[in-house]
């Protein structure tokens, strides 16, 4: 246990990054990789949009569902601690992004060359919010490897803007992106 | 690694319609009062540990005054530093209905909001806190 947890006097500074993608994509590994607490899940209760927006999973004639959110932390000094919100990528659960998002330092949006079109409309919603935001291809044993430029290509991602290949269960590799994101973060932030 | 891809990769847009409306408004995590409850803000109970009268006001009061299990349970929790998110995943209750709750026993004084250090809470962390962020990430 850090002290900051029992101290009650004073809050440390919180700041967070928000990893998100399509399901299955290894947020929750990489979250669970890097975060000194067993990560946490919360529910977000939520109202469907009205409109069918990407997917067969919309159910008809539901109205409200759940929405899970992983998140882990790391406290980085005695008054400074990070959080990582893993979130679900659908482009149905945007409204819910703003709220995660707002104060954030950036994002991280992870992507599987076997199903890049799930990373498409996260990557949409990053672009139009003005977030900085890194791409992380979350490479899979056995699937394709490919260049860093390729995913680039395909994505249309500004070259200012990292892409990398990594592997969500190594620790090391996670710091790496989160690394990426916050340097970049910093390029972005006006002095 | 290969040069050139062997397989296709899709390309964003390829497919694009022109409209990007979103559905959503924006609530901006502040609660009725003004309390700034973003899923990483910061909350601890006002009362002194082991404050056997807190306890017995919470547990105790009349109808009008009961005050509900899971403000209770919040209130326990608060004994520590805890963010928004962490009491949500904790007591297994949706984000929204925590920060009514946190609103509420805010309101009554019976837990205290800390700022999270990034301007009120709302805005882009500074390149202060950026730099000391790519610092403590690289000493882990």
């Amino acid at each position: 246990m850090h002290a900051w947890e029992t101290d009650r006097t004073r809050a440390p500074i919180a700041t967070k990054i928000v990893v998100a993608g399509g399901f299955g994509v290894g947020k929750t590994t990489l979250v669970t990789a890097v975060s000194e607490i067993t990560p946490l899940q919360t529910e977000a209760l939520m109202t469907e949009a009205s409109e069918a927006t990407d997917d067969l999973t919309a159910t008809p004639g539901k109205t409200t569902t759940t929405v899970a959110m992983d998140f882990g932390r790391l406290t980085l000094d005695d008054d400074l601690v990070l959080y990582l919100f893993g979130t679900p990528g659908q482009q149905r659960f945007w409204f819910m992004w703003d709220d995660i998002v707002r104060g954030a330092i950036g994002a991280v949006v992870l992507a599987d060359t076997r199903r890049l079109k799930d990373c498409f409309p996260v990557l949409d919603y990053f672009e139009s919010s003005g977030l900085p935001y890194v791409v992380a291809v979350n490479h899979f044993d056995g699937s394709e490897l490919f260049e860093p430029e390729d995913v680039r290509e395909a994505l249309t991602i500004p070259k200012h803007i990292p892409v990398m290949i990594m592997d969500a269960r190594r620790r090391i590799s996670v710091i790496e992106t989160l690394l990426a994101l916050v340097g970049h973060a910093l390029d972005e932030t006006p002095e | 690694m290969s040069s050139t891809p062997k397989q296709h990769l899709p390309v964003r847009g390829g497919d694009r319609k022109p409209a990007r409306v979103r559905p959503y408004s924006l609530t901006g995590g502040r609660t009725r009062f003004g309390h700034v409850l973003l899923v990483e803000t910061f909350v601890a109970s006002t009362a002194a540990l082991d404050a056997p009268e807190e306890r017995r006001e919470l547990t105790n009061g009349s109808l009008s005054t009961r005050v509900m299990p899971e403000l209770r349970a919040i209130v326990e929790l608060c004994r520590r530093m805890r963010t928004v998110a962490e009491i949500a995943a904790l007591l297994k209750m949706p984000l929204g209905v925590v920060r009514v709750l946190l609103s509420d026993l805010a309101d009554q004084g019976k837990i205290r909001v800390y700022g999270t250090g990034t301007g009120h809470g709302t805005g882009r962390p500074d390149r202060a806190l950026l730099e000391r962020v790519l610092s403590g990430l690289r000493r882990l």
